[in-house]
């Protein structure tokens, strides 16, 4: 498998005030092989959505790298590295209500981007994003219409294909599906299923519903208050979780399944996730831990591999 | 042949709170919007019953106007009753000289962020309740919310009730504003989708809470969730509502491992699930739910439905039993229904 893009002790803190730092992505280091779907998860705080961002260059990254097809992307991007890298990386967001403008038509969207980057005539943007909303499930005439006029499903097919458009290689789906109802979020993940394979595309997939991430996902990712704590193949890190907080998680997970839960044991965690501001030494589990040892609140475990698993934790159990 | 609620219940014995015929509907400039057209349900103590359907559906609407929180006008509750130990609720705020809210029915929002007083501390807002519906002093009620803090399982309670509702956190919050609900010792709590704002551990922490609570109290809980896996973790009963309608109801056991309505079956049909034996590829119901300004004269569902028949598009059908407590509005189930689909469950004699 070739790498397309990978990042190295990717950083970001963000200054708050008071000389407060938030330490929203710590030191994550992850390799993403083209073609691949990989999902990451975590609860709200845990820096996934400002990982993808960061990595995007959305951004300015604090430290480390971000390497795209063996080259190293700039620490701040300038005007013309946005211009390069949009054709070639591009999101999709949560929440299909406020990531369109109100003011633009469906067509004005979709197309701004082949007017920005390909400088294309009006026409020739016309028919495409005819075509384009009519591959994901819209009608060509829709483009002259405004996004309220849409449901939320349909408005994430917009943002869908906003972003597919310019032909992109890599696509970070930030909880695509979070704020549609259950009979729509399969549209739309069997839609970006579709459009992976007809264009090959790469997927860095970020949500908090798990089962949803195992069906999805090649590998999964997990990320705690800013690090990545667990790496390995979706349904193996679901099934056999090594990380105790990988564990809490897929044990928190409601399946909708009343003989599953009834014998689920009543495992639930006590605690919250800390704030980000005054992040632990040590572990950032280790106040919530259930099997937490001295080591733990002392030295910050590093995301090693398992020698038997195609995994790679960051605890010191292992 | 339809299953009146009354026939439901066990031996006879008077339900909890026993809802029949509710309709209600809204005024607005496009039209008037039927959101609840006909809704019967029952509740007995210390059981859950769980609403569950999509945004739209009607679910939320349900109870809100069986609690008297539906803004009159624009709304309006063009039929039905709704009977607590055979008593009428709807449209009164006293029965045997108790305030319905807050005493005998009590209620959680999804937000708990959105649905404290900024104000006030948590203490006081726990204690309200307590001076309202039991004529507690102050102090005594103060006393009493700091134990109602403990019993939802907050940490340093007595400190945490002289607190604002801006230094807590989500999870806490929702604990404090279950704290509140439960003040006065409700005969029913209403959840209305009460962990969907919440992260996944904090959800398994607020689910077995309402458990151990029920197991304490004794209330019945009415959760409204979209959410199929919260509704097999707590739920007895569930009722399926589509388009202001109850489709299905029944033990959460049929519903999920007897479902016999294809709206059931599509809504599992849409979620992954980890079960190895049951994995499948995600069908998406096609299509939207339909417009509730011109609700359409037969099944809400057949426009979605892979097996529609033509039936379906003129008559709504009525609720066909598949058990004692297990009913499903759906036509294939008559008698004289030309097919059985395989993967709905239909009981012997139909087959």
């Amino acid at each position: 498998m070739t790498e397309l893009l990978a990042t190295k002790q990717l950083t970001k803190h963000f200054k708050i005030a008071r000389g407060q730092v938030v330490h929203a992505v710590d030191q994550v280091s992850l390799s993403i092989a083209e073609k691949e779907i990989v999902g990451l998860v975590g609860e709200s705080g845990s820096g996934k959505s400002t990982y993808g961002k960061t990595l995007l260059g959305l951004h300015q990254k604090t430290a480390g790298t971000v390497t795209y097809r063996g080259e190293v992307l700039p620490q701040k991007y300038q005007p013309a590295d946005f211009q390069r890298m949009a054709t070639r990386m591009q999101m999709i967001f949560q929440d299909p209500y406020s990531s369109l403008n109100p003011r633009m038509t469906v067509g004005e969207i979709i197309g701004e981007g082949l007017k920005l980057h390909y400088a294309q005539d009006a026409i020739s943007i016309r028919d495409q994003v005819a075509e384009w909303l009519e591959r994901v499930g819209l009608e060509a005439d829709h483009m002259s219409r405004y996004p309220h006029e849409f449901s939320g499903g349909q408005r994430q097919r917009i943002g869908i294909a906003r972003a597919m458009i310019l032909k992109p290689e890599f696509i970070v789906c930030d909880e695509p599906i979070s704020a549609l109802d259950v009979s729509v979020q399969a549209q739309v993940i069997n839609l970006l299923g579709e459009l992976k394979n007809s264009m090959g595309l790469t997927l860095l997939f970020i949500a908090h519903d798990l089962s949803m991430v195992r069906y999805v996902s090649d590998r999964m990712a997990v990320m705690y208050l800013g690090s990545l704590i667990e790496l390995g193949p979706a349904d193996e890190v679901y099934f056999r979780p090594r990380h105790p907080y990988t564990e809490v998680l897929v044990n928190s997970n409601p399946e909708a399944d009343p003989d599953i839960e009834r014998q689920r044991p009543s495992t639930s965690i006590q605690g919250e996730i800390p704030s980000p501001v005054n992040v632990p030494a040590g572990c950032r589990f280790a106040n919530r831990c259930p099997k937490v040892m001295d080591v733990c609140r002392e030295i910050t475990p590093e995301l090693i591999p398992l020698a038997d698993l195609d995994r790679q934790v960051a605890c010191h159990l292992y | 042949m339809s299953l009146s609620p009354a026939q439901q219940s066990d031996n006879g014995a008077q339900p909890l709170l026993q809802v029949s015929g509710l309709e209600v509907e809204f005024t607005t400039y496009g039209g008037i919007v039927h959101a609840v057209r006909g809704v019967d349900f029952e509740v007995n103590s210390g059981q859950t019953l769980a609403i569950v359907g999509e945004s739209g559906c009607g679910k939320s609407v349900t109870v809100q106007s069986m609690m008297g929180l539906i803004p009159m006008p624009p709304g309006r509750i063009v039929a039905g009753s709704a009977r607590l130990r055979g008593e009428e609720i709807l449209g009164r705020n006293i029965i045997n000289g108790k305030d319905i809210r807050g005493n005998e029915i009590g209620m959680i929002f999804q937000d708990p962020m959105t649905s404290l007083n900024p104000t006030m501390t948590i203490g006081a807002q726990i204690a309200e309740p307590l001076q309202v519906h039991r004529g507690y002093s102050y102090q005594q009620a103060f006393t009493h919310a700091i134990e109602l803090l403990e019993m939802t399982r907050i940490p340093e309670a007595t400190k945490r009730a002289r607190q604002y509702p801006f230094e807590f956190s989500g999870g806490m919050l929702q604990r404090a504003m279950i704290a509140m609900s439960i003040a006065c010792k409700p005969a029913i709590l209403v959840a209305d989708e009460p962990t969907t704002a919440l992260d996944v551990t904090i959800q398994a922490q607020i689910l077995d809470l309402l458990k151990d609570l029920q197991a304490e109290t004794g209330m019945a809980i009415i959760l409204i969730t979209h959410d199929l896996g919260v509704v097999a973790r707590l739920a007895d009963n569930v009722a399926v509502m589509y388009a202001g309608k109850i489709v299905e109801h029944g033990s959460v056991d049929d519903v999920f491992y007897r479902s016999s309505h294809p709206y059931t079956l599509g809504l599992r049909d849409a979620m992954p699930t980890n079960d190895p034996e049951r994995q499948h590829r995600l069908e998406p119901i096609e299509g939207s739910p339909p417009d509730l300004f011109s609700p359409p004269a037969g099944c809400g569902y057949a426009p979605r439905c892979p097996y529609a028949m033509r039936i379906c598009q003129q008559f709504y059908p009525e609720k066909f039993p598949q058990s004692d407590s297990h009913y499903s509005g759906c036509w294939l189930h008559h008698p004289q229904a030309p097919q059985h689909p395989e993967r709905l469950y239909f009981k012997a004699e139909n087959q």
